[in-house]
C-alpha cells in the first residue's frame, strides 16, 4: 500500500485521498474547475449533466451534517443519483467490517464512494480494495486527511488574496486531532505559501510538527502578528478530559479569537473556520459575524469545489468538455 | 535412528567451535561425536551437509502459537511445523493465552501438546500475576516446577509498583527469571505507532519513546532493590537500550532481546498505512533502529527473537489502528539475522549465538549447543541459497509479514529435534 493510489498510470487523478502527493498543477486544476462551477449554483436551474446516470454513495462511518450535505448537493448538481448511508449506526455495529460494507455497495454498481471514517487510513484501505472502475473521495479519515476541505479553504483564500506566494497563514487550535490542519498545511506548502504557522499549546500540537513545514507558536499575539489568513479549528469539548487543556474559560482567554487578538494581524486579514463553530470557546461572536469572517462563503465554495473534484475524477478533463458544448 | 551429518561446517558458539567436520548422533537422539565417530558407530542415515552450515537448533524467545484460545489464527501444530521449517527447535511462548498460563496444568498441557506433535519444543512463560491482572501473585514456584522457564505479565504492564516489587522479590526467592515488556500504560495511551514524524504525518496516535524509558527506569530501580534476574523483551528505543547497558555495567543481572523486524524496519516503512508494519512496540525512528543494531553488536542485547504473532488475513484488513498488531516472524528469523552478517554488523558466530546459545542461557534449558552428550536439536542451512519471500507460501498459518518480496540469503535445509529429522527442504 505504499504506491500512490491517487493517480492512474497516465498520471491523472483516480481517487482523491490526501493532499500529500499532489502536484501544484493538480490543485490549480481543481481550483480553476471549481471556479467554473460557481456560476452553476447561481443559476435558476442548478444542474449540469456531467454525472448523469452515475451512482454516488455518501458513506459516512462517522456522522457529519455539513460535509455530507455539501457532497450531496454537489453530486445532485452534477445530475448523479445519490445515496446517503451512515453505517456507524447500522451494519458495523453488527460486526460487518468496513470492507464488507464496501463489497456490498460495490455489488450494487456504485460508481463513486464518498467516505468518511473516524480512523486514519480508512480511505487508503478502501481505495486499495476497490476494483479499478470505482472511484473514491476521502471526506475525512481520522486525524489524517480531509482533502476536499483543504481545497475549499485554498479556493476561498485564492478568491480573497489572489496570490499564494506572499502570504502568512496561521492555523489556530487543536492541530493534534485535526485532519483539516494536516491537509491544509500540505496544500499551502504545495501552493507556495512562504509562512504557515500553527498556534496552540504543546498539548494540542503533534510531536515534530515542524517537519510538516510549519512554524509553531504558543502565544496568540505572536502567532497572529502580521498574518493575512487565520484558520480557526473547532475544539472538541471532550479534550478537557484527556488533560489536554484545563478549562473552556482558560482556553478562550488564551486562544479564543477576539477582535483584540485579531488586531495584530494585517488590516485585510480573513478569518476562516471549517465549522461547526463553538462560539465563545475558540471564536468570539464579534469575530465570527464580523467583517473579516469568510466562514459562510467557505460553505458555498465547498459545493463548487466538491463538484469539481467529483467531475475531475469521474470524467477526466471537464473544462475541455464543457467548452466544447458551450 | 543413528545419524551422521557429513562434511558440514559446524558452528557451535557455546563451545567456540567453527570447523568442517562430521557430526554423529546416536539412536537415542544424543550427540555422540564430532570429527571422528565413536567406536562401533554405524549410521542408519547420512545427511550430506557439503557447503552447508550445521548449527544448534534455533531458540525463539518470544513466539505466540495462539493455542489455546485463538485457534482460528494458528495452532501448536501449525506453528511448530512452521518453526522447524525455519530451523527453530525451541519456542518460548508467553502466557497471554485464553485461559492464561497461570496454573501448572495449563503450563503442562501446552508442553505436552507440542510434545505430541513431535516437532519443536515449547517452553511456556508463566503469568507473573493471576490472570495477568497485576493484582495477585501467581503460583510462581509451582509454575516453575511445571516447566515454565520464567514469569512475565506479557503485554499487560503491572501498574501497581508495589505488586511489581513483590512479584520480583517472590521470583528472586526461587531463582526465577522475570521477563519484562517495558511499556508505561499511561504514556502508551491509545497509541499504535511511534510518536514521531510518521505518526504526525499520518495522523495516527503515537506511543512516545518515554513510554519505554519510563518503564525501564522503574523496572531497573526495582531489579536493583530486589536482586531478581530480569530479561527485557523486545526493546524498541535507543535510549532504553542505553539504560540497559548502563545497568549491565553496574553489574545488574539484566539481559535483553530485540525482534528481527525492529533491526530492519523503521516507522518510515509504514508508508501509507501498511498494516503489516503495525507492531507493538512500534517501529521507531531510524536513529532507534541503528541504536538497537549497535546494542546487538556490543552485546547489550544478546538475543534476536521473532515476536511471532500469526494472524488470519482479516486481522490486517482494517484501518491501521483497528488492525491487529504483530508479525508472523518464525520464517524470517534466521534470514533476517543472517542479513545482519551480510550488512557487516556482526559475524556469523555472533548471529548464530543470538539465536541459539544466548536465548538458551536465558531460559536455562540445555539446548542451543552441540556439546557431546547433549540432545541433538540441530539446524542445517545453506548460507548461499537465495530466495524471495512470497507470503502466500508461508508455512505458518499467519501470512502477515511486512517482508513479502524481500530477497534473502540463507535457507534451512534440515532440522533435527531430539535427533529426529523433522524437516527436510524439498528441491
Amino acid at each position: 500500500m505504499t504506491e500512490d493510489l491517487q493517480f492512474d498510470k497516465d498520471g491523472r487523478l483516480h481517487h482523491f485521498l490526501s493532499i500529500e502527493g499532489l502536484k501544484r498543477e493538480n490543485i490549480i486544476e481543481i481550483l480553476d474547475t471549481a471556479e467554473s462551477f460557481i456560476s452553476v449554483g447561481e443559476r435558476e436551474i442548478k444542474k449540469v449533466p456531467l454525472l448523469r446516470g452515475k451512482t454516488v454513495v455518501n458513506l459516512f462511518f462517522e456522522s457529519s451534517t455539513r460535509t455530507r450535505t455539501t457532497f450531496e448537493i454537489a453530486a445532485k448538481r452534477l445530475s448523479a443519483d445519490v445515496i446517503n448511508l451512515n453505517p456507524s449506526v447500522s451494519s458495523t455495529k453488527k460486526g460487518e467490517t468496513v470492507l464488507d460494507t464496501i463489497d456490498n455497495l460495490e455489488a450494487m454498481h456504485t460508481d463513486l464512494f464518498v467516505v468518511r471514517h473516524s480512523n486514519s487510513g480508512a480511505a487508503h484501505l478502501i481505495a486499495n480494495h476497490l476494483p479499478p472502475h470505482v472511484r473514491l473521495i476521502n471526506a475525512g479519515d481520522g486525524r489524517h486527511s480531509h482533502p476536499t476541505q483543504a481545497m475549499l479553504d485554498a479556493f476561498t483564500i485564492r478568491s480573497y488574496k489572489k496570490d499564494f506566494t506572499g502570504l502568512k497563514v496561521a492555523i489556530v487550535g487543536d492541530i493534534l486531532h485535526s485532519r483539516v490542519a494536516r491537509s491544509l498545511i500540505h496544500a499551502l506548502n504545495i501552493l507556495g505559501v512562504p509562512e504557515v504557522r500553527v498556534v496552540a499549546p504543546m498539548t494540542l500540537l503533534p510531536t515534530a510538527v515542524e517537519l510538516l513545514g510549519v512554524h509553531p507558536y504558543h502565544n496568540m499575539y505572536e502567532g497572529l502578528e502580521d498574518v493575512d489568513v487565520v484558520v480557526m479549528l473547532r475544539l472538541q469539548r471532550e479534550r478537557m478530559e484527556g488533560a489536554l487543556i484545563p478549562s473552556e474559560q482558560e482556553y478562550f482567554r488564551v486562544y479564543g479569537l477576539t477582535e483584540e487578538k485579531l488586531s495584530v494581524a494585517k488590516d485585510d486579514v480573513i478569518v476562516m473556520h471549517p465549522g461547526p463553530m463553538n462560539r465563545g470557546l475558540e471564536i468570539d461572536s464579534a469575530v465570527a459575524d464580523g467583517p473579516h469572517a469568510v466562514i459562510l462563503p467557505q460553505v458555498t465554495n465547498g459545493i463548487a469545489v466538491r463538484m469539481a473534484i467529483m467531475a475531475l475524477i469521474m470524467g477526466g478533463n471537464v473544462q475541455r468538455e464543457r467548452k466544447g458544448k458551450e | 535412528m543413528s545419524l551422521r551429518i557429513t562434511n558440514g561446517r559446524i558452528i557451535d558458539p557455546a563451545n567456540d567451535l567453527d570447523q568442517k567436520a562430521d557430526l554423529f548422533i546416536d539412536d537415542e537422539g544424543f550427540i555422540v561425536g564430532i570429527g571422528k565417530a565413536p567406536k562401533n558407530f554405524a549410521a542408519e542415515l547420512t545427511i550430506d551437509a557439503s557447503d552447508l552450515i550445521v548449527c544448534p537448533g534455533l531458540v525463539d524467545l518470544q513466539a505466540r502459537v495462539r493455542e489455546p484460545g485463538l485457534e482460528y489464527k494458528a495452532t501448536i501444530e501449525s506453528e511448530t511445523l512452521a518453526a522447524v521449517s525455519a530451523g527453530i527447535t525451541t519456542l518460548v511462548t508467553p502466557p497471554d493465552t485464553t485461559p492464561v498460563i497461570d496454573t501448572p496444568a495449563m503450563a503442562q498441557m501446552i508442553q505436552q501438546r507440542a510434545w505430541r506433535f513431535g516437532l519443536a519444543f515449547i517452553h511456556p512463560l508463566g503469568a507473573m500475576t493471576r490472570d495477568l491482572e497485576g493484582k495477585q501473585l501467581s503460583d510462581m514456584e509451582s509454575l516453575d516446577e511445571a516447566g515454565c522457564v520464567g514469569v512475565t505479565n506479557a503485554l499487560n504492564p503491572i501498574k501497581d509498583t508495589l505488586v511489581l516489587r513483590r512479584a520480583m522479590e517472590y521470583a528472586a526467592s526461587f531463582d526465577i527469571t522475570v521477563f519484562l515488556r517495558a511499556q508505561d500504560p499511561w504514556l502508551n495511551g491509545g497509541g499504535c505507532v511511534h510518536e514521531g514524524e510518521v505518526g504526525t504525518r499520518l495522523g495516527l496516535p503515537g506511543i512516545p519513546e518515554a513510554a519505554e524509558t519510563v518503564a525501564v527506569a522503574r523496572d531497573l530501580a526495582l531489579i536493583e532493590q530486589t536482586g531478581v534476574r530480569a530479561h527485557f523483551c523486545q526493546l524498541s528505543t535507543a535510549r532504553a537500550v542505553a539504560m540497559i547497558a548502563e545497568a549491565q555495567e553496574r553489574g545488574l543481572p539484566v539481559t535483553a532481546d530485540v525482534t528481527a523486524h525492529h533491526l530492519h524496519l523503521s516507522e518510515h516503512d509504514i508508508g501509507y498505512f501498511n498494516s503489516q508494519c503495525h507492531v507493538i512496540p512500534p517501529l521507531r525512528s531510524e536513529r532507534d533502529r541503528d541504536g538497537l543494531r549497535k546494542a546487538l553488536k556490543d552485546g547489550v542485547i544478546s538475543v534476536v527473537c521473532s515476536d511471532h504473532q500469526p494472524h488470519e488475513s482479516d486481522a490486517k484488513l482494517a484501518p491501521f489502528i483497528e488492525s491487529e498488531p504483530g508479525v508472523s516472524g518464525l520464517e524470517t528469523l534466521l534470514p533476517l539475522t543472517l542479513r545482519l552478517v551480510d550488512d557487516g554488523l556482526i559475524d556469523l558466530t555472533q548471529a548464530i549465538a543470538a539465536l541459539t546459545s544466548e536465548p538458551a542461557d536465558i531460559i536455562g534449558v540445555d539446548t542451543g549447543n552441540l556439546a557431546i552428550g547433549s540432545t541433538a536439536d540441530i539446524c542445517i542451512f545453506d548460507p548461499e541459497a537465495r530466495w524471495k519471500l512470497d507470503t502466500s507460501n508461508m508455512i505458518s498459518r499467519g501470512h502477515n509479514s511486512p517482508f513479502g518480496g524481500w530477497e534473502f540469503k540463507g535457507k534451512v535445509t534440515h532440522t533435527l529435534v531430539g535427533g529426529v529429522l523433522v524437516y527436510e527442504a524439498e528441491d
